[in-house]
């Protein structure tokens, strides 16, 4: 045997090495397993973007289409309901948006990209019930000053007619706004940015 | 630099007195790594119940994700597969580890057993050794079994269907006895999940306590060598065996070198092979199960062909079970069977090298006859191969004890 | 040491798998090759749409989804809805058909079977014989050589032409002629069988072409792991003797 020196050096070398590369690949084995969790092929089929034909819709009028699991709701609103959106501000928590879910490209003008359309997450963001949709103005059971928008009956948190969430209610935050684009005048697509990125 | 590495291994070196003075750690080590001595002579047949360890650690992995997309039911099992080989990322390599490791399992661990053959691993002390090992073997056949079913492709079905009605061959017991195994009057829906449960967790965990009963009996004696002597029997004044070294590292860095060859067989197997040619994944198993066709060959993987080939030899059928039965249940017997002054091939007379390799090729030509048709010339065949098979105990208890032996050495030679 | 243990093995295994007939598992060995190329992407898509035309109408594929062709043929999502999807079908669904089971049972006196996992159970060779086949028998009935009395009729009769059994002696007996010519000669029918029986590989494992290209990353890495792995035990073992 050679003097202990030069072999403690090679010895310590190769375990260094050979570990090193053992790490590599065990972190290479481990990306297929880690990866079989993604959505697989089916649960992106069944979560497909939803298109939503909108030239019919009245003002005041809600569709509702399911979209990987959640009710997403297209409210149409007219232009008085719109010019109410500024008035509610003061009693909003976040009038501005700026802690709400919603994609980078929503204006805060009516939070959205067409004002005449809201397309929202219908999920209470209490704890996830449905809110009712009470577009019109006027005394309500809950509010005497109802100025329009979304009640939850569960626990009784108010959103204005541009799902943004109202002071003293247990509803953290405004509602979400899921990805969504126009494909034409009228017809919209719920999972898909602008611009085509699902 | 050196500061902070100083640091860091005096708090690494704290945190393990920690643990130790609560958990026996640096005893373990050392009894079973750092001064567990081994014979220093170990050849390539000694790596294969390292790569069985292996191949068991891959198909826990592999399963447990498997089980996360699988679905035991007969409507959904063979869509599910699918599902796991299209629609599931990385699906497709998760399920063929899992079914190249099914069959490498087997291939292992014949060649594991075999080398017990060759240098009389079974022999005293070493017979409780052996029989935990048989014991795995012997589940080992039904988790292979039971996980074989889940697909739920023709081979599936209509193997179970054999299988289960084997048991019907037993007196008085049997009708009823294949109703309650199948939980049903036919293989149905019942019968996929409750092998569900039995291939998953019933029989991995009885596995694992095996393999623990397995590994603690191999210290308690020490490991055998090609040569077939005692280490113990030779030691030095620190009561250290002179031809053993210690496991860690010269065994543990051997066998990180193994497992990158076997892996490299493994993954050729798994990226260009998967099929075997028909051998690891049936190609009657593409077609969904179906209880009013039966396929035209109903045959057993490749590992239960010898054991087939046995049953099928013998023309009555309760015979032919029993037959079949004995044909695995000897081997428990091995280690008084053999007895030879001699514990390896190598000290053993002509006569030993005759019966093993007779032994070898009987089993092999058996399981290759097991996948064939059954025509009336190989039925002949398949019944001298069983004829050589089962004489292979008796021969090997008559002439062991005045069979020829040459002198074995004091020391380990090579 | 190591290499006479290795010789042991390899011993036992030619002296077994000599020491007798070969024992073939059944299957014959007569077939055509089917000179298929699943990594021939045009061939692909013409098989593709060959399956799309042909036999989507009364046989299911309904472990495959329609998006993987875009992913895997080099096609675009929009040339696979207008040129491949019939009815209402969205990309990402299944590749089902309308036809009840028990209607086609009724008809053809037999479901046509699932087609998605063919290749893998029958073999390419095997459907390429089979599908070039088929000829009509005395009684005017279609029948296939490779699967008499077939409840399956000659899908594409129009294309390959009518064959019947010829009546010649020695060589000839058993074989097909063409009586009737079709839209296409015998040897583009061939090749367009080709195609199919590509596009029937293919479809029986999507994953085929991917494990290939990665299986060769991770050989390669592995080699050099064990390499590594050799020197290590190598330095380690020269304490030993």
């Amino acid at each position: 045997m050679s003097a202990d020196g030069v072999n403690k050096e090679r010895r310590r070398f190769l375990i260094a090495t050979t570990s090193a590369m053992g790490a590599m690949g065990a972190g290479f084995a481990a990306v297929p397993f880690i990866k079989s969790w993604f959505p697989s092929a089916r649960a992106q089929a069944v979560g497909a973007p939803v298109e939503v034909n909108v030239s019919k819709i009245e003002p005041g009028q809600i569709v509702k289409v399911q979209w990987r699991g959640q009710t997403i709701g297209v409210l149409a609103r007219s232009d008085e309901m719109l010019q109410d959106l500024d008035q509610v501000e003061p009693e909003l928590r976040d009038p501005g948006s700026e802690e709400a879910d919603q994609p980078e490209y929503i204006d805060t003008e009516g939070r959205a990209l067409r004002p005449e359309f809201l397309v929202v997450n219908m999920h209470c963001t209490h704890l996830g019930c449905i809110p009712q949709v009470i577009p019109q103005v006027g005394p309500q059971p809950f509010d005497e000053n109802w100025k329009g928008g979304f009640y939850c009956p569960c626990h009784k948190s108010k959103f204005d007619l541009a799902g943004r969430v109202y002071k003293g209610v247990p509803a953290p935050t405004n509602l979400r706004i899921p990805p969504y684009s126009f494909l034409d005048d009228s017809t919209l697509v719920i999972g898909v940015n602008p611009g085509g990125m699902v | 630099m050196s500061e902070q590495s100083g640091a860091v291994i005096k708090t690494a070196n704290g945190l393990l007195q920690w643990v130790d003075k609560r958990l026996p750690v640096l005893d373990f080590w050392n009894a079973h790594l750092a001064k567990y001595y081994a014979p220093k002579n170990f050849n390539f047949w000694y790596y294969m119940g390292g790569f069985a360890l292996l191949v068991l650690v891959i198909q826990i992995l592999s399963g447990i994700f498997l089980t996360m997309h699988y679905k035991p039911s007969a409507a959904e099992a063979f869509a599910s597969v699918e599902y796991i080989m299209r629609d599931v990322e990385w699906g497709w390599l998760i399920r063929y580890m899992h079914s190249t490791g099914a069959s490498f399992f087997f291939i292992v661990v014949y060649l594991h057993m075999f080398r017990s053959l060759l240098y009389g691993s079974h022999r005293k002390p070493r017979e409780l050794l052996w029989v935990f090992g048989m014991l795995i073997y012997l589940l080992l056949m039904a988790e292979a079994f039971f996980g074989y079913v889940l697909p739920w492709g023709q081979m599936s079905y209509w193997g179970a269907q054999v299988i289960i009605n084997l048991f019907g061959a037993i007196p008085m017991i049997g009708e009823p006895l294949t109703e309650w195994i199948r939980g049903d009057f036919f293989i149905s829906d019942a019968t996929i999940n409750r092998f569900f449960a039995l291939h998953v967790i019933a029989l991995p965990i009885a596995l694992l306590g095996l393999v623990v009963l397995h590994l603690s009996a191999l210290h308690q004696t020490g490991s055998n060598n090609p040569d077939g002597i005692e280490i113990k029997e030779n030691k030095d004044e620190e009561g250290i065996p002179k031809d053993g070294i210690p496991f860690h590292p010269y065994y543990t860095v051997k066998d990180i070198f193994g497992a990158s060859m076997f892996l490299l067989v493994f993954a050729f197997v798994i990226f260009f092979w998967p099929e075997a040619g028909g051998l690891f994944l049936e190609h009657d198993n593409f077609v969904a199960a179906d209880p009013l066709v039966t396929p035209e060959h109903i045959k057993p993987v490749w590992y239960f062909t010898p054991f087939y080939a046995i049953l099928k030899a013998v023309p009555d059928k309760l015979m032919g079970v029993i037959l079949m039965g004995v044909s695995v249940g000897v081997l428990f017997l091995l280690p008084w069977l053999d007895r030879s002054p001699v514990k390896s091939i190598r000290y053993k007379g002509a006569w030993y090298k005759i019966l093993v390799f007779s032994f070898a090729i009987a089993f092999i030509r058996l399981g290759m006859l097991g996948m064939a048709e059954g025509t009336p010339a190989q039925t002949i065949e398949m019944r001298v191969w069983t004829f050589v098979y089962f004489s292979f105990f008796i021969l090997l208890f008559f002439l062991s004890k005045g069979g020829s032996t040459k002198p074995v050495p004091d020391r380990v030679t090579h | 040491m190591k290499i006479n243990a290795i010789k042991t093995l390899l011993a036992v295994l030619l002296l077994a798998l000599t020491s007798g007939p070969a024992a073939a598992a059944g299957g014959a060995s007569n077939l055509e090759p089917s000179g298929i190329n699943v990594n021939d992407t045009a061939s692909l898509q013409r098989g593709a749409k060959v399956f799309l035309n042909y036999c989507l109408s009364c046989h299911e594929a309904s472990y495959m989804r329609y998006k993987r062709l875009s992913e895997d043929l080099g096609l675009s999502e929009e040339m696979v809805m207008d040129n491949m999807i019939f009815g209402d079908a969205k990309i990402g669904d299944l590749m089902t058909i309308a036809m009840d089971p028990e209607d086609s049972a009724r008809w053809f006196g037999k479901t046509p079977p699932n087609l998605t996992l063919i290749a893998r159970a029958r073999g390419a060779d095997w459907l390429y014989g089979f599908l070039r086949s088929f000829y009509q028998d005395e009684n005017g009935r279609w029948n296939n050589l490779l699967l008499p009395n077939a409840a399956m009729p000659h899908v594409m009769w129009s294309l390959q032409g009518i064959q019947v059994m010829s009546h010649g002696e020695g060589d000839e007996a058993g074989q097909l002629e063409l009586q009737t010519p079709g839209l296409m000669s015998l040897e583009e029918y061939d090749d367009t069988i080709r195609d199919l029986v590509a596009y029937l590989d293919y479809m029986s494992e999507p994953a085929k072409l991917k494990r290939k290209n990665v299986g060769v990353w991770v050989m390669l890495f592995l080699a050099v792991f064990a390499f590594m792995a050799y020197l290590l035990k190598a330095e380690f073992w020269r304490d030993v003797h």
